[in-house]
This record gives C-alpha cells, structure tokens and sequence, in this order.
C-alpha cells in the first residue's frame, strides 16, 4: 500500500511538470501583458518594470527561471498585487478556501448521504420523492440565486447570521457560505446515495443478511451501505478538489478572501504568477484527491488491491 | 400421505402472494398448502416462474417491497406472516435459515467469511465475538472446507463457488435450525460439486436432525435426496406425495411431462465420410496473469495442445466442468482469441492466426450462440433488428425489405411468431430469446455453429424443446455443431461424438454411446455418476 501511494505521487511528477508547461505558454499567447493599462505607461517606467519582472528576457529563459523558482517552492511575485508574492496570497487565502470547503463537503456528505438512504428505503414513498424533489432544486438552482435568497432572508429580514465577511472564520460568518456552497452537492450525492443503494438493497447478499434476521442498522449501513458509497467516494474526488480550491461566486457575493476570486482576477489582469499558481495549487489537489479515492476504495472495498 | 401431525414444525396453509406490478397484480402463488415435519426432507418441484421459491422467501418474509401476502404460514403454531420484523427476525437466522441459489452473490463480498458467519450467531445464538470466531472455524471444518482455520479470514472473492454454497450452509447450521430452506442450491454449481453438496447436505441432515425444505427443478436431485414432493405449477400445487409414489406413479399430467423432460434422443448418423469442415491440431491457449513488478508472469495454461475434428454435419460435444477451457477451446477455434497457438484448418483453408479483416468473410459461416439469453440480446433493439444486424456487414446488398423477409424467416424457422420482430427482447422468457439468438444465427445461412452452454439457463421443459429445434434444424440446414455443454444429458442428446475435458486436456473422447456406456477414465465415470441420468429406453 505504501509503496503504492509513493508511486502515485512520483508519477505526479512529470502531471505537474506537463501541467505548469503548457498552462505556462498558453497564458504567454494570450494577447495582452500585466502593466497593459487604458493609458499606457510612459516607455521609461515599462521599460523598468519589465526588467524587474524578467519580462525582457526571451520566453525561454522566463519558463527556466519560473520553474527554477516553483522547484524551490517559490511561486514568484504577484504582478497585480505589487507588494505580495504568490506565497503570501495563498499563504492567506488557501486556508480560507480549505476551511470553507472542507466544512461543505462534510455537510453534504452527511445531509446528501442520509437523504439518499431515506429516499432508498421508502423508495417510491412520500420521503423518497420529497428527497429527489429537493434534489432537482439542488442542483437545477445555482448559487448565485441561492445565495442572495439566503442572504436576504437569515440576514436582512430575521438579522440571524451576518450578510458577508468572514470575521476570521466566526461560526454565524462561516453559515450561509458553507449552506450555499453545499447545497449543490448536497443534492447530487442524495441522488447518487438513492441508486446505489436502491441497487445494495435489492442484491442477493443484503436478501441474505434480511434472511438471517440481522438488525436494521447491520442490514442497512453495514451490508448495503457499504458498497453503495463507491460510487459517491467516486464523485467525491474531483468534487473535493473543486470546493477545497474555492468558489469565485461564494467568495464575491459573501466577501470572503478565498483563493477562488484570484481565478479570475490574476486571468483578467495577466497576472502571470498567479495563474500559474492557482493552476498548480488546483492540479495538487485534484491529484491528491484522486489519490485518497483511490486508496479509500481500496478500504471500502477488498477486492481492490494495490499489489 | 403425510398429513399434519405434532411433529409438523411448518405449516402453510393457502398461502397466496401478489406482486403489484405496472401491468397490474401478478399472482405469483394461489393458495398453496404444505406442512413440513421434524427431520423430513419435502421437496418443491417446479419451472422457473412456478411461485415455488416466492411462496418460501414469503414465509420467510423476504419478499420484494411489492409484495403482498394472504393466508397463513406456522412455524410450531406461530404465525409468521404479517409479524413486525422484530419479532420475525428472532425465528428466521435462528429457527429457520436459508440458502440461496446464487452462491456466488450471496455473501457479502467487502467482508470476510469469519464475520458473515458470526453475524447470526452473535444475533440469535447468544455468542460473543470471540465465541462465534471460534465456532465459526468449527462450521467450516464441519461443512468440509479444508484449512477452516486459515479459510475463516478470506473474503468471498477468494472462494470457488462449491466452497461458497458450503459456507453458506455452514451460515445456516450455526445456530442449530428446526428447518433449512434451500432454494436451488446447487443450481448454479458444477455437476461434480453438485454431488458433493448434495452429499454434504444429507449427511448433515442425518447428524443434526432439522427438516429441510429442497427447492429444485431437478427431478434427478429429487428423486435422490426427498422423502416427501410437492409439485407446483403456476402458483399452484398440482401433486403432492411420497417421492416413491410420485416418481413412479406421476398423476398429474404436468408431473407426467416433468418426468419426460429430460432430454431424449439420439442423433444417430455418424458421417464418417463426410468431409472435414474444421480440424484444429494442437489447439493451445495461454494466459498470463500478471504478478508484479519483475516478478515472473503466472502462466495459465487453458487449452493445452487439443486436437480436433469435425465433420459435416455432425455434432461434438465437449463436455467438462466450468474451468475446464471448452469455451475457450470453442474461441480459439473460430480465431476469436489472439493468443491461440496451433494450427485450424477450416474447409480446407488454414485459418490459423488470420487476421480479424481476413477472417470476415468466414464469419458469415462460423456462428457463435452463447449460454446467456439475457446478456447477449441488445436490450435497445428490437427483435428485427438483431436478427437482421449480421446482414447488414455480410450481404449488404439487402434491402430493408428483404431484410425484413429474412428475418420472418429465420423466426418461423425457430418455431416464434413473426409478428414478434417488433418487439424488444426484455418482453421475452429466456426459451424465447435463445430462439431468438438462434434465428440470429440462422438468418446468414452458417456451415458450423458453435453452441456454448445454449440450454445451461433454461428449465428442462424448454431445454427439450430447444434441443429438439436444433436437431431439427441440423437435420434440414446439413449443419455441423460444436456443442459446449457442462450437461451431460444434453450433450448425450445432441452429440455424435463426445470429448470430456479437464484442466485443458482432453482426457476421454469417443462415439457418444460409448462414452455414455463404458466410460474409461475415473473422472468421467464421476461426471456421468454425478449427473444422475435417468436412463432412457431411446437408448
């Protein structure tokens, strides 16, 4: 097993290597550079900032330098955010976007993964197309209208919980994002949860479970169960990744300083740094997270073995 | 005849069960009446479809959320049917256990055996953890599964399908049961394995006393093992009675037509001097199963340096229990397998190791009709369609319409409806669509046909009547069959020449009736044994 992981993550390398290369050449061809303002800067002073960029090197020996750096853990100075490194940025934000994410995705893990069971089991009953209603909402409404909702309602009108800010991570602060960020997840592992269990339910080591008079709770979590969660430990890779990485609509509407709001700023502003550095951090863990699923099903799952 | 006395532990008493369907209520079971003694074996005797294993998973409160009962089921005077799962689970797993057909999907495969067999112990028995561990070694020493010790802590996957069906009744005897309901339990096993569960099963029987309740639709493991038989037919009992009376004075037509099932008849003309229409020498395939990393490859060896020819018109069998590589054997022969070695000669061309693009024009010639008639239809197209989709690559010169001709055809040659083309294969019993994959084959006209296993999933009745379709159609078309099959009654009924197969040898081959009469070898003499032909006076 361990030498299984090891390899895993030694087979990263040259993924990473393959990833930071091409996003580093494509950024290059897109038009337009990171001191391009409406007014352009007097020759002098681009001309200084370019070289203190290395901007005026040839492309070729940019990639050399940049990845020189990125093998010392250094992921260069932020272009449009004059005074911090790329380091610092993350150093900052990544926490947030971690904390935020992590606390949907166990939120939609429990909630998804209790209302596809119920819905399993009373399948074709009043709970089960309560559960796959609510399932349809989930995933057809998107954040940015959940969001506002939430917003105006728990914080305008009742006052309960703050409208934004993340008040250094304060639990009434943390609510609504978490909500919102869930919800749709929520919604596509409840559905997920409900097949494969309906599925589990129905198979013939289950009917023998139920013909030896084991309990419910045996029956129900350790038979079925079980086997029912590989398809969402499945999903749950990239969609880990995905939420951990953070989410521009869920930062900008709530006021959250999370990495995912750098996606699209260092991309409007060819801040070429940050780019990059949001592209590797998200490749991490994409790769990390295929990796615990993998390793996961193999423990769900014996017949899965590494060697 | 038995009748209800204080030693009956089981009584159903007109039991009927109902399945809400979309097409509206299916009565599965109509008021079915059987008791079961202490100690006694009863047999339910029937076809698929036949309600004999509803009206049991009934009892047992086991049926599909659909469902629904009326009527009554004891067991020892308390009424089982419509009692909260509670109460019911403190007699099913303790009183009264099961095994199931499917020996293969029965078990849990994500744990182990040591931890499915203490589950019901620790539940009813009044085991702890540890005193079921052990226990649960001794059941498995006591259902003969060598190295109970080590065995206890593999996981299912890890087993053959024999040691599966034992762990299963190791499961069912561990909290010592007043009754043991098994539903097909052998239906799915080898012939040599069935034996010996059987076996297993009336030994234990005779140590341990319970009543056992034998679903089956094997008259041959009736007759063997049953004191008591109940016939059932549509959701009915149609007979009941003591084996020995119902074997040999069958009142009922549909018993009389069970009885008759097996498969009977010879093909007789052997054409020894017909001209070869295929001929395989030193036929070998080989399969490497990766180990590891710089470790050297296990080799297994599935067909190994196999020599055969087949004439015009004739059939052989190749007989020999799952593992055996006759299927193989059959790819390897029609070139589907790449990494078969050996020479095939096919009309007089040698086809060995042709490529896929020079093999296409044969294909036309060289069917193929496999064992699973749920499987190997596209649920996605309609019955037309699959029939006539070979036409479209091998005479694409067709019209729709002539397409269309040809596929009534072949449907009235396999005896169906042609008003059936329209439909999908899922509205289809399994005799059905096997017709259908014959038609399938028939509609290009082929020389040979190579049959793998076509009856293994059909009841007796049905297997008869496809028999006798293929017969007939060999007769007509002047086809020649390789036919694959673990069923020796079958095979005695189609074949011409047999050859027994095992691990990849051929270890027997001959004149049918010879084989069937004075086998040489040990292992076939366990096969035909095993079997428990009914003899046949067609003979």
């Amino acid at each position: 097993m361990v030498r299984y992981i090891l390899g895993r993550l030694l087979s990263a390398i040259p993924t990473l290597f393959l990833i930071i290369t091409i996003s580093f050449f494509l950024m290059r061809v897109a038009p337009g550079g990171p001191f391009d303002l409406e007014r352009p800067l007097e020759a002098k002073v681009m001309e200084n900032l370019n070289k203190m960029y290395n901007l005026d090197k040839s492309l070729w020996e940019q990639y050399i330098i940049y990845m020189k750096n990125v093998l010392q853990g250094d992921f260069g100075p932020s272009f449009f955010f004059r005074d911090f490194s790329i380091n610092e940025l993350f150093a900052q934000s990544l926490p947030i976007s971690i904390q935020l994410g992590l606390s949907a995705l166990t939120l939609a893990l429990i909630v998804g993964g209790i209302m596809g069971v119920s819905a399993a089991i009373k399948q074709n009953r009043g709970v089960d197309y309560a559960v796959m209603t609510a399932a349809t909402l989930g995933v057809t409404i998107p954040n940015f209208v959940v969001a506002p909702c939430l917003t105006l309602f728990l914080g305008v009108y009742l006052g309960w919980l703050p409208v934004g800010g993340w008040g250094g991570g304060a639990f009434v602060n943390v609510i609504l994002p978490v909500v919102t960020l869930a919800l749709p997840q929520i919604a596509v592992i409840a559905r997920l949860t409900r097949g494969s269990m309906i599925e589990a339910l129905r198979s013939n080591h289950v009917r023998t479970a139920r013909a030896y008079g084991l309990s419910g709770y045996t029956i129900i979590v350790v038979h079925a169960l079980r086997g029912a969660i590989l398809p969402v430990v499945s999903y749950m890779g990239p969609a880990a990744a995905a939420l951990l990485t953070g989410s521009v609509v869920i930062e900008t509407i709530f006021g959250i300083p999370g990495i995912g709001r750098y996606f699209v700023q260092g991309a409007l502003n060819r801040d070429y740094t940050l780019v990059m550095g949001t592209v590797v951090v998200v490749a991490c863990f994409v790769i990390i997270f295929n990796l615990i699923v993998d390793v996961l099903y193999a423990a769900l799952d014996p017949r899965v073995r590494f060697d | 005849m038995s009748t209800i006395n204080e030693n009956t532990v089981l009584v159903i008493d007109d039991l009927k069960v109902d399945f809400a369907t979309n097409a509206g209520m299916v009565n599965a079971v109509k008021g079915v009446n059987i008791h079961v003694d202490a100690g006694e074996t009863v047999a339910i005797v029937g076809e698929s479809g036949s309600g004999k294993s509803q009206s049991m998973m009934a009892a047992m409160g086991l049926l599909a959320q659909n469902g629904q009962t009326q009527g009554s089921v004891k067991y020892k005077g308390q009424e089982l049917l419509g009692l909260s799962s509670r109460k019911l689970n403190q007699i099913r797993g303790a009183k009264i256990t099961m095994i199931f057909q499917e020996p293969m999907t029965s078990l849990d495969p994500l744990y182990t055996i040591e931890r499915q067999l203490c589950e019901p112990m620790v539940e009813h028995g009044g085991y702890t953890w540890k005193t079921a561990r052990k226990r649960a070694v001794e059941l498995l020493d006591l259902v003969g599964i060598p190295e109970p010790a080590r065995k206890v802590k593999a996981y299912p996957y890890e087993m053959s399908g024999g040691q599966r069906q034992r762990v299963m009744i190791a499961m069912a005897l561990a909290n010592d049961p007043d009754i043991l309901i098994a539903d097909e339990p052998t239906t799915a096993l080898d012939v040599t394995t069935q034996a010996q569960i059987l076996e297993l099963m009336a030994d234990l029987q005779k140590r341990l006393g319970m009543a056992v309740v034998f679903i089956t639709h094997d008259l041959g493991i009736v007759e063997r093992i049953s004191d008591r038989v109940y016939v059932m037919k549509s959701g009915e009992v149609v007979e009941e009675g003591d084996t020995k009376e119902i074997f040999s004075k069958p009142a009922h037509p549909y018993t009389r037509m069970l009885l008759d099932a097996e498969p009977t008849g010879r093909k007789l003309d052997t054409n020894e001097d017909k001209p070869v229409v295929l001929e395989g020498t030193k036929v070998r395939v080989e399969f490497e199963t990766e180990t590891g990393f710089l470790k050297p490859n296990h080799v297994l060896r599935a067909v190994n340096d196999i020599s055969i020819t087949v004439r015009e018109g004739q059939t052989v069998g190749i007989v020999g229990e799952s593992g055996s590589g006759k299927s193989t054997l059959g790819r390897a022969l029609l070139q589907l397998l790449p990494n078969a070695d050996g020479r095939v000669v096919y009309c007089g061309n040698d086809i060995s190791g042709w490529s896929k693009r020079q093999m296409r024009p044969l294909r036309k010639e060289m069917q193929l009709i496999f064992q699973d008639p749920f499987g190997s239809l596209s649920p996605r197209m309609t019955v037309g369609q699959i029939i006539t989709e070979g036409l479209l690559v091998h005479e694409p010169h067709l019209s729709a319409a002539e397409r269309d001709q040809r596929a009534i055809q072949a449907l009235e040659e396999v005896s169906m409806d042609p008003a059936m083309r329209n439909r999908y294969p899922h509205e289809f019993s399994g005799g059905q669509r096997q017709r259908i994959a014959i038609a399938r084959t028939m509609v290009l006209k082929p020389k040979l046909v190579v049959l793998d296993e076509p009856t293994s999933a059909l009841d007796r009745t049905i297997q008869k009547q496809v028999i006798e379709l293929l017969r007939g159609l060999q007769k007509e078309n002047g086809l020649t069959y390789l036919f694959i099959s673990h069923d020796l009654a079958v095979v005695r009924a189609m074949s011409d020449t047999v050859m027994v197969m095992k691990k990849g040898e051929v270890i027997e081959a001959g004149l049918t009736d010879d084989i069937f009469r004075n086998p040489k070898e040990e292992y076939t003499r366990e096969l035909i044994h095993a079997a428990v032909l009914r003899d046949d006076e067609a003979a």
